[in-house]
């Protein structure tokens, strides 16, 4: 940390999602800790450069936090006496802000691990869990996570005010949910944080760009959560799923911004570090014996960055496994998938077999343009243009449509 | 905390129902209220007669409107409601989805508002 103003700000951005969950929990109001927290950051860039970067700056955020927040309830219990209203809540939260001591790692803990529930409360719509999960554990600013949804700041702001009024007026309960209940909330977070990385895979070029930084939130978020439910695999499953995802990121989109399909990348430019660190999740997660569909998933995908060439590629296992993952997620786009698989290692009159039972996805352009790449190897090129048109007429992401053109236009040539 | 639990079903459904049915379900209901009521969290409750027989009243510019028929057309109709007590959303939650006609219909859950105490 070379300069205090960046010490700041990494204080603030690293820490404030655990900073922020022992403030709600203490005063029993988003609005009132995300106050604390800024006073708390005012404070710090006053003082820091003065007093030097304290030793324990989390501890020292929260310390000076607190005793914001207690400057703040008393000024408004002054206003409420000299008002004439009750007085009385504000007054019982100082006698307990007062008895409050230091931080253990242990509360920290369990503060996020509240924290986390309460954002992915299924009484929320998602977007609004997405928001309000980026915004206190994932600690973006709401400019931010404005742009990286494509959403004017005001909209944004507003559907994160009325999330809070919702938790404080309907009291949506901040605490780890009973043990009963704990499988499908933990599913929820899980969910919320998958679609915030999709929401920024999704993204590949030009306006897009803005968006990318939310694989990266997801991956931090996937770590946090490991980190405090470190016994659920589909947890370490997911972190393992999202790492091995984003680990080509720089092969899958060209210099022109084009989506570039996982056969065509230049396999020397997927991320070693993060593809090694995702297989060993997956082995982790795995061996505790409790598969799920991210943990499925994840090893799909790591069979994938295991082959060094498309010909290496495992294609027996990942149908195999695409098989496991229709038992437990019944989905036509995992038949898709599963036809896929069996096209690359049993032939590919196999997967055109399989893809021609599936019936839910003629207005899915992933199917037609599969169908279409199938056709295409088959040397059927006059029915591989006929797919491609129609996965054309489908396709909205522009990306994806020029990839489909391009296909189009190779098939076309051919005959 | 004090929760209205708002009952929303298809009348036809209920209609539909053999005797044996329509019994069943009232013992279900009777079954419910009585759990709800030793658990001490039963603040109020009644079922409605049919949709059929609703009124609603505007008055604009002074003069009173009577139109036959509920204020807005629905697939589901409200049907009857409980008024709770429950520390916390999830709580209501959990006596919400054993109302008998969670199963077919839905629950709405409205918070109270409290005027005079707290915020």
């Amino acid at each position: 940390m070379n300069s205090t103003p960046a010490a700041v700000e990494w204080a603030f951005r690293e820490q404030s999602g655990k900073i922020l969950a022992t403030l709600i929990r203490f005063l029993g109001d988003f609005d009132k800790a995300e106050e604390a927290l800024q006073d708390a950051m005012a404070t710090a860039l006053e003082r820091w450069p003065v007093d030097g970067v304290p030793d324990n700056p989390p501890a020292w955020i929260t310390t000076v936090a607190r005793r914001k927040a207690i400057d703040r309830i008393r000024r408004d219990q002054l206003r409420v006496e000299k008002y004439g209203i009750l007085g009385e809540l504000a007054s019982s939260n100082i006698d307990e802000l007062d008895m409050f001591e230091e931080p253990t790692a242990s509360a920290l803990h369990d503060d996020r691990l509240r924290l986390i529930f309460t954002c992915c409360h299924p009484a929320l719509s998602v977007e609004a869990q997405v928001a309000l999960t980026l915004r206190t554990l994932g600690g973006l600013t709401v400019p931010e996570i404005a742009r990286a949804f494509l959403l004017p700041v005001p909209t944004l702001a507003q559907r994160l005010v009325r999330a809070k009024r919702k938790i404080r007026d309907a009291r949506i309960p901040y605490r780890v949910p009973p043990d009963h209940m704990l499988p499908q909330r933990i599913k929820a977070v899980l969910t919320v944080v998958y679609l915030i990385f999709n929401e920024g895979y999704t993204a590949t070029s030009g306006a897009d760009l803005v968006r990318r930084p939310l694989c990266r939130n997801a991956i931090s978020l996937g770590r946090v959560i490991c980190e405090i439910m470190p016994d659920e695999p589909e947890a370490i499953g997911l972190l393992a799923l999202m790492l091995l995802h984003d680990s080509r990121r720089d092969a899958r989109v060209g210099s022109k911004g084009e989506l570039i399909i996982l056969e065509d990348q230049d396999r020397e430019r997927w991320d070693q570090a993060q593809i090694s660190e995702g297989r060993i999740l997956v082995k982790r997660a795995l061996l505790m014996r409790r598969p799920g569909p991210y943990q499925i998933q994840a090893a799909i995908t790591a069979l994938h960055a295991e082959a060094s060439l498309p010909a290496e590629t495992n294609w027996l296992e990942i149908e195999g496994l695409y098989a496991t993952l229709a038992k437990m997620n019944p989905s036509p786009v995992v038949e898709l998938n599963r036809a896929v698989a069996a096209a690359m290692s049993r032939g590919i009159q196999q997967g055109l077999n399989l893809m021609d039972q599936i019936s839910e996805l003629g207005d899915y352009h992933l199917f037609h343009s599969a169908r279409a790449d199938l056709l295409r190897r088959s040397g059927k090129n006059s029915e591989a243009a006929i797919a491609y048109l129609r996965a054309l007429e489908l396709a909205e992401n522009q990306t994806e449509v020029d990839y489909l053109r391009l296909r189009l236009r190779e098939v076309s040539q051919a005959d | 905390m004090r929760y209205l639990c708002l009952i929303y079903a298809e009348e036809t459904i209920q209609e539909q129902m053999t005797p044996e049915e329509q019994g069943a379900l009232f013992g279900a209901y009777g079954t419910f209220t009585e759990e709800l009521e030793k658990s001490g969290s039963m603040l109020g409750g009644e079922a409605l007669q049919p949709i059929a027989t609703a009124t609603t009243v505007q008055v604009r510019n002074g003069n009173t409107i009577t139109i036959d028929g509920p204020f807005a057309e629905t697939k589901e109709q409200l049907g009857g409601f409980y008024m709770i007590e429950a520390k916390d959303l999830d709580e209501a939650v959990a006596w919400a989805a054993k109302i008998p006609s969670a199963a077919m219909g839905s629950i709405e859950i409205r918070p109270i508002m409290e005027f005079g105490e707290g915020h």
